[in-house]
C-alpha cells in the first residue's frame, strides 16, 4: 500500500530540496564564522584556469573560516561588463568583481580604496606594472588590485619556420630562451618588420594583424604608436594632433604595412588572428600563448614551429601591449575587510605562480619581479616557445596601453571606439587623405571630451 | 380566480447598500481593479525604466550634474553619430521594405497552396523566426566570416572571387540587412497570410464578374482589405528593426569604421563599454520621439479605417 504523503512528509522533502540547492551552489567553503564573501571573476579562456582561483579560494576560505563563493562570468556578449554596470548602478551584488582595463576608472566612485593591500604587496615584491598602476589608481588612491588571472601581453607570436624561409629571419636565434639577446636582435625594429611582412605577404602567409575595433587590434596598434612616440592627447586630454610629426609618421607606416595584410583585417575580431595562425595561413600574429596552446591541440605541426618574441622597436623604443584585469572591491560590499584579505592572498607570489601555471603561462602577474616563473621556460613544444612572453629586462622594452597618458575617462572612450585603427582604416580602406583623417580624429576626441 | 389586487405584495424598501458594495458594483471600479496588475507591470517594466533612461540621458558623464539636452547636442555634433542616424534609418527602412515584400509574396504563394501542403510549408518558412536571433546570427557569421566564409568557399568552386562580406562597408551593410530580412520576413508572412484568409471570396468573385485582372484584384481588393494589417505590421517591424542590436553586434560589431553601427549597438558601445551611460542613454532614446510620432499617425489611420468599416 502506498504511503500517505502528509504535511510532515512535504516539509521533510522541502527541506531536502533546500539543502540540495544550498550544497549545489558554487561555494568553495561553507563553515565559516568570518562571514560570507562573493566574488565575480572573469571566466578564463584557457580551460581549467578557473580551477586555480577555486583551489586558492578554498584554501583561503578554510583558513579564515569565510563562506566564499566564486562566480566565473564570461565576456562573451560582454556579460561581465554588464554585470559590473548593473551592480554599480544598483549598488548591490558581489563583494568584489573583475574589471576590464578602463572599468576601474569608470566605477572609481563606488570602489573601495585598497592602498593598504597594495602597499604591503609592493613592500614584498617591488614595483607594480606601470600600466596596471595607471589604470587602477584614481585621485592618488588604488581602487583595485591588479590581477594575475586573465592578464595578458600581446607580443609577436611567430611561425619561426615561415619567417626563416620567406623573410630570412631566424627569430629563435634572435630571441633565444635565455636571459640574453641573440644576433641581430637589435635589428628587430618596425622597418625589419615591414620588410618581413611584405615577404610573407608575397609568399601567401601574410601577417595576421587585426585592424578592426576589437582589443587585439587596438592593443598592437597602441604599442606601435607608442614606439614612435605618437600620442593623440596629452595627460589632460587635450588633442595633440596638429603638427604632430610622430603621429603622421606612424600613421603613414601603418598604412604602408596594411597593404601587406589580408584584405579583410578591417573586420577581424579577437579570434581571427588566432585562426589565421592555427590554420597555417599566417606567419605572425600579436597574441598571448592561447593561439599556440590551441594549435598544440589542433595543429601540432603549427605549434611546434611557434616562437614568441618581443615587440619590434620604433624610434622611441620597444613597447609591449598589455591588457590587465583588476579586481575591485565594491564600496557597498558587506565584507570589505575579508574581500581585501582574499585579494592580498591571491596576489602573493606563490598564488600568482599557481595561477599562471594553471593557465599554461598565459597569465601575467602585475609585479615586475614575477617575470621569472618556471612555466615560461618549461612550456613546449618547442621548449622555450613562450620564454619571451613576459617582459624581461634584456628585451629593453616597456609595457604600454593604447591612448595613455590620456585621462582614463577619455582614454576608455577612445579605446573602446578604436580611434587608432579607425584613423588608419580611413586612409587605407576609405581612401581619405592623411589631413582629412587626422582632422576627423581631432573632432572625435574633442567631442568625447564634452559633457563632463 | 385571483384578482391582481390580492396578489400584489406590499413594496419592501431594499436595505441601503454599503459604500464598498456600491463601489464593487460599479463596472468601472471592477475594470480598474482587474487591470491593476497589468498597470503595475507596465509601470514597473516600461514606464519606470523609460523614465529612468530619460533622466539618465540628461546627466553628465559622471552622473553628478543635470545638463538638460546637452548629451543630444553633443551627439548631433559628432560625425560618427550622424553616420549612425543615417545607417539606422537606411537599415530599418530597407530591411522593413524587403521583409514586407518578401512576406507578402510568401503569404500569397502559401495562400494558393492546398491546405495539407500549406501547413508543411508554413512550418518550414517560420523556422527562421522561431530560432533565437543571437544563435541564427552566429550561424550567418560563420557563413560570412572574413577568412573562412562558407559562402565564399562555394563561390570559389564556381570560380567566383571571394566577397569580403564583413570587411567592406557596403557588403557589411548588405550582410546585416540580409540577416535581418531572413529573420523577420516570416513574421510578415504569417500576418499577411492571416489577413489574406480573412478576405471574403465573394469580393474576388464579384471582381472576376466585372472582368478584373489578377493585378486589379490585388490592387483594388486584396490591398485595401489588408491595409490595417499592413500598417500595423510595418509599424511594429519598424520599431523592432530600429531597436535591433544582436545582428550588428554578432556580425560586425559596428565595423568596419563604424559603418554598420545602428542606434542600439552604438548606445551599448558608448554607454556600457566606454562607461558613458548618460550619452549611451541619449543614443538609445534618439529615435523615440520620431517613432512615437510615426506610431501616432499610423495608429490613428488604422482606427479611422476600422470605424469606417463598422
Amino acid at each position: 500500500m502506498a504511503k500517505e504523503f502528509g504535511r510532515r512528509g512535504a516539509m521533510r522533502a522541502g527541506a531536502g530540496v533546500l539543502a540540495a540547492g544550498v550544497l549545489g551552489a558554487p561555494m568553495v567553503h561553507a563553515q565559516g564564522s568570518g562571514g560570507n564573501l562573493r566574488f565575480a571573476f572573469w571566466d578564463h579562456w584557457v580551460p581549467g584556469s578557473n580551477d586555480a582561483l577555486r583551489q586558492l579560494g578554498s584554501r583561503w576560505a578554510e583558513r579564515n573560516r569565510v563562506n566564499l563563493t566564486l562566480d566565473f562570468i564570461n565576456t562573451t556578449g560582454n556579460q561581465l561588463q554588464l554585470t559590473a554596470a548593473a551592480q554599480a548602478q544598483s549598488r548591490s551584488g558581489h563583494d568584489g568583481i573583475s574589471l576590464g582595463p578602463w572599468d576601474v576608472g569608470a566605477y572609481a566612485d563606488v570602489l573601495e580604496p585598497v592602498d593598504d593591500v597594495i602597499n604591503r604587496l609592493i613592500q614584498k615584491y617591488g614595483p607594480i606594472n606601470p600600466v596596471a598602476e595607471f589604470l587602477a589608481k584614481r585621485g592618488g588612491a588604488w581602487r583595485g588590485v591588479p590581477a594575475t588571472s586573465g592578464t595578458q601581453n600581446k607580443p609577436p607570436l611567430c611561425r619561426a619556420d615561415l619567417l626563416q624561409q620567406h623573410a630570412g629571419l631566424d627569430v629563435k636565434a634572435m630571441w633565444p630562451a635565455r636571459q640574453e639577446k641573440g644576433p641581430n636582435a637589435d635589428q628587430w625594429n618596425w622597418d625589419t618588420f615591414l620588410r618581413a611582412a611584405e615577404a610573407c605577404h608575397k609568399a601567401g602567409v601574410p601577417f595576421g594583424l587585426p585592424m578592426g575595433q576589437f582589443t587585439d587590434a587596438v592593443d598592437w596598434v597602441g604599442g606601435l604608436f607608442a614606439s614612435y612616440g605618437a600620442r593623440v592627447t596629452d595627460e589632460r586630454g587635450n588633442p595633440t594632433i596638429r603638427g604632430n610629426q610622430e603621429l603622421r609618421q606612424v600613421v603613414d607606416y601603418a598604412v604602408r604595412l596594411s597593404r601587406f595584410l589580408p584584405n579583410d583585417v578591417w573586420a577581424w575580431d579577437d579570434a581571427s588572428n588566432n585562426r589565421a595562425l592555427i590554420s597555417g595561413r599566417s606567419a605572425l600574429v600579436f597574441n598571448p600563448p592561447s593561439a599556440w596552446a590551441v594549435a598544440k591541440r589542433d595543429a601540432p605541426q603549427v605549434a611546434e614551429n611557434c616562437w614568441t618574441i618581443p615587440m619590434p622597436a620604433g624610434p622611441r623604443g620597444r613597447f609591449l601591449a598589455y591588457l590587465p584585469w583588476t579586481t575591485g572591491v565594491w564600496a557597498f560590499g558587506r565584507n570589505k575587510s575579508a574581500a581585501k584579505a582574499f585579494l592580498e592572498f591571491i596576489s602573493e607570489r606563490e598564488s600568482a605562480e599557481f595561477t599562471t601555471n594553471f593557465s599554461g603561462g598565459y597569465d601575467i602577474p602585475p609585479f615586475l619581479s614575477m617575470a621569472d616563473f618556471k612555466v615560461w621556460e618549461t612550456e613546449g613544444p618547442p621548449v622555450g616557445t613562450i620564454y619571451n612572453y613576459p617582459l624581461k629586462p634584456h628585451h629593453d622594452a616597456q609595457y604600454s596601453i593604447a591612448f595613455s597618458p590620456a585621462p582614463p575617462e577619455l582614454a576608455s572612450q577612445m579605446y573602446i571606439q578604436a580611434l587608432n585603427t579607425k584613423v588608419i582604416a580611413r586612409i587605407s580602406q576609405g581612401g581619405e587623405s592623411m589631413d582629412s583623417a587626422l582632422n576627423w580624429l581631432e573632432r572625435e576626441i574633442n567631442n568625447m571630451r564634452r559633457g563632463g | 380566480m385571483a384578482d391582481g389586487a390580492t396578489l400584489a405584495l406590499p413594496r419592501v424598501e431594499a436595505p441601503p447598500a454599503s459604500s464598498l458594495r456600491r463601489f464593487a458594483r460599479r463596472r468601472s471600479s471592477i475594470a480598474v481593479l482587474m487591470t491593476l496588475p497589468l498597470i503595475a507591470v507596465i509601470g514597473g517594466l516600461v514606464l519606470w525604466p523609460a523614465s529612468y533612461a530619460i533622466w539618465l540621458s540628461m546627466l553628465n558623464r559622471r552622473m553628478t550634474a543635470f545638463i538638460g539636452l546637452g548629451n543630444f547636442e553633443i551627439l548631433l555634433d559628432s560625425e560618427t553619430f550622424r553616420m549612425v542616424i543615417w545607417q539606422s534609418v537606411f537599415f530599418a527602412v530597407t530591411a522593413v521594405i524587403a521583409k514586407a515584400l518578401i512576406g507578402f509574396w510568401l503569404a500569397h504563394m502559401l495562400h494558393h497552396l492546398p491546405a495539407r501542403g500549406q501547413r508543411k510549408w508554413r512550418g518550414m518558412l517560420l523556422v527562421p523566426w522561431v530560432i533565437p536571433p543571437a544563435l541564427s546570427t552566429l550561424g550567418w557569421w560563420w557563413m560570412f566570416e572574413p577568412s573562412y566564409s562558407s559562402i565564399n568557399w562555394i563561390l570559389n568552386i564556381f570560380a567566383v572571387p571571394a566577397v569580403p562580406w564583413l570587411g567592406e562597408p557596403w557588403w557589411a551593410r548588405i550582410s546585416v540587412i540580409i540577416v535581418n530580412v531572413w529573420y523577420g520576413a516570416p513574421f510578415f508572412m504569417i500576418m499577411y497570410l492571416a489577413a489574406l484568409k480573412s478576405v471574403p471570396d465573394q469580393l474576388y468573385e464579384a471582381a472576376a464578374i466585372d472582368g478584373a485582372t489578377g493585378w486589379q484584384k490585388l490592387r483594388y481588393v486584396t490591398l485595401p482589405m489588408m491595409r490595417n494589417i499592413i500598417s500595423i505590421t510595418v509599424l511594429f517591424s519598424l520599431i523592432v528593426t530600429f531597436a535591433n542590436y544582436d545582428i550588428v553586434r554578432v556580425l560586425t560589431n559596428g565595423g568596419p569604421r563604424d559603418l554598420t553601427h545602428v542606434f542600439a549597438s552604438y548606445a551599448f558601445q558608448v554607454g556600457v563599454l566606454a562607461g558613458n551611460i548618460p550619452r549611451g542613454a541619449a543614443v538609445s532614446l534618439f529615435m523615440f520621439p520620431i517613432l512615437a510620432v510615426i506610431a501616432f499617425f499610423v495608429l490613428r489611420g488604422v482606427t479611422r479605417r476600422s470605424r469606417e468599416e463598422m
